[in-house]
């Protein structure tokens, strides 16, 4: 059983269901991608695994423990980040503002992970009293992810990190989620860049229309023909 | 020495008043943007909030005369103000209670918030006048009147012109100093403060990352009732206290939020003096200042006045249309509205 589990996950916003029994998951440490076409349910999922979508059947565990009825909020107390796709930011906020809020709920002293944060992204410790709206994309989504890693999660989830930005930053974002995976942190996320996010996944979950259709590891899927033709573009 | 007369005259009677006025606006326009920028509506019941509070300060102040309290050379209503904003936190969190944290929980729409809030306006004004009456009441009865009189600084400068500093004036922009400093550190430094500038930036990520919304809710309105209890205060020191002004306050105070930036406390500050300064050199005649400076023996005809003092709301409709059509997020950007 993985570390963080939605099982057999069905639901949706409203009457019709989005998602249909469908399975995601993440083990310590590693990276798992979510990718399909355009509303296959990706974020869907995502958004179920972290509470934002009301489940009609299937569950989530995170740790053994089932967290299927609990709140968004209580889940980022026990240890789940979460990193949306638009809006991640306080725009108003300088850099600095927006970690320490970031670090809300923590009663101990944060200025550690906040140091750790500036370690992985150099750049925001240059830009920190900067508002976070007045920043570059690829250094906003720097600052998303370092808001959602001052909680000091077990679970990292991802929404699109790499939406609207260079292919060279897209790189460099790829080449900081894995290293965050190397602390030990499990990292979920969604990929619109399918080839360049499976190329880092260990497990990835090809979703259509809200269903699993493969799961394999993520370089099993690259060499995989039919995924390759369907998705991949060849 | 002509042109130190024009200038003196017009600090007396443009400058000091302006900026009295601009600074009851400010904080009158900070209480408006706090509660926008938290609970995301226009709460039209601010004004008649400012009458209710200085109807309290008053009461108190009356109670503290009859006991034979003072404060020296300073008016008592300063005494009598952590009592009147006691009074107005308790009457605008019961307000929440029992009308909009009803609309939070439904999630209703700002609109919704806003005829809401029409209707607590209409109770507080019949409240304020059921307890107090509709009569003018005059405030800052005791204390030094002036902190230096015009006949002080004609002496003092030799001029023919004098400029007199009211010790409400004074204790107005003081006030308003202390106020807006204090309410700038509160957001800027303290994890409550931070805790409700994120929630509204964005309220789903404030939500994620642990903020209450209740609290935030809870502190943005203690504060407004307080600043709201400040501002009426000391407009009703500065001119005189009536429950029917505070109603008419309302216009310039929206328009110095709106002009400022809808949500944004500096905006607000601003917005206050970009108003009040408007409004009094738009209403200004300026026929002594050009007597003074104009060469020779020339006097102007008229009065020099562009609009007519009645017309002075007028000014806050203009400024409000062109700002909404020209920059609607306002001088420091703030909510679109």
């Amino acid at each position: 059983m993985s570390f963080l589990l939605g099982k057999d996950m069905t639901g949706g916003y409203g009457a019709a269901d989005i998602l249909h029994a469908c399975t995601i998951g993440v083990e310590r440490g590693e990276i798992a991608v979510v990718v399909g076409p355009n509303g296959a349910g990706k974020s869907t999922a995502m958004k179920a695994v972290f509470g934002m979508l009301e489940l009609r059947s299937g569950q989530v565990t995170m740790d053994g423990e089932d967290i299927t009825s609990l709140s968004p909020q209580a889940r980022v107390q026990k240890g789940m980040g979460f990193v949306p796709q638009t809006n991640n930011v306080f725009r108003s906020m300088s850099v600095e503002e927006n970690l320490e809020m970031g670090a809300f709920i923590r009663t101990d002293d944060p200025s550690g992970t906040m140091a750790q944060v500036f370690d992985l992204f150099p750049i925001l410790k240059q830009k920190r009293n900067q508002p976070a709206g007045e920043l570059s994309g690829g250094q906003r989504q720097q600052v998303a992810v370092g808001r959602a890693l001052m909680t000091q999660p077990k679970v990292l989830m991802l929404d699109e990190p790499t939406a609207g930005v260079s292919p060279i930053v897209m790189d460099e974002l790829f080449d900081r989620i894995i290293e965050i995976a190397r602390s030990g942190i499990a990292i979920l996320m969604v990929e619109q860049n399918a080839k360049q996010a499976l190329n880092i996944a260990d497990k990835g979950y090809v979703l259509a229309q809200g269903a699993n259709l493969y799961t394999d590891t993520g370089e099993a899927l690259l060499n995989d023909p039919d995924v390759r033709k369907a998705f991949l573009g060849g | 020495m002509e042109i130190m007369n024009a200038l003196a005259l017009l600090s007396n009677y443009l400058v000091v008043p302006a900026l009295a006025y601009g600074s009851q606006l400010a904080l009158g326009a900070l209480g408006v943007t706090l509660v926008y920028g938290i609970l995301r509506f226009s709460n039209f019941a601010h004004g008649e909030l400012m009458a209710f509070g200085t109807m309290a300060v008053i009461l108190m102040t009356w109670f503290l005369q009859a006991q034979g309290i003072s404060f020296g050379a300073l008016p008592t209503e300063l005494l009598a103000l952590p009592v009147g904003i006691l009074a107005t936190v308790v009457l605008a969190l019961g307000t929440d209670r029992v009308v909009y944290r009803f609309h939070r929980s439904k999630k209703s729409q700002p609109v919704i918030f806003l005829i809401a809030s029409l209707a607590v306006m209409f109770f507080y004004s019949g409240l304020t006048r059921f307890i107090i009456g509709t009569a003018d009441r005059n405030m800052g009865d005791d204390g030094a009147r002036f902190i230096f009189t015009a006949r002080e600084f004609k002496e003092w400068s030799g001029l023919d012109e004098g400029i007199a500093l009211r010790t409400t004036q004074g204790i107005t922009v003081v006030v308003t100093l202390v106020c807006v400093v204090a309410l700038f550190w509160f957001l800027n430094r303290t994890r409550a403060g931070k805790s409700m500038r994120a929630y509204s930036d964005n309220e789903d990520l404030a939500l994620l990352s642990g903020v209450n919304p209740e609290r935030v809710v809870l502190i943005a309105w203690i504060l407004a009732a307080a600043l709201a209890t400040v501002a009426g205060t000391m407009y009703g020191l500065d001119k005189t206290f009536k429950p029917f002004i505070y109603l008419q306050l309302l216009l310039p105070i929206f328009a110095s939020a709106i002009v400022g930036g809808l949500g944004s406390p500096v905006g607000a500050v601003a917005g206050g003096f970009v108003i009040a300064f408007s409004e009094i050199t738009v209403t200004f005649a300026y026929k002594r200042v050009l007597t003074y400076i104009m060469p020779g023996d020339n006097v102007p005809d008229g009065l020099v006045q562009l609009l007519s003092t009645e017309y002075k709301f007028a000014v806050s409709f203009v400024i409000l249309v062109v700002v909404l059509l020209v920059r609607p997020t306002g001088i420091f950007k703030g909510q679109s509205v």
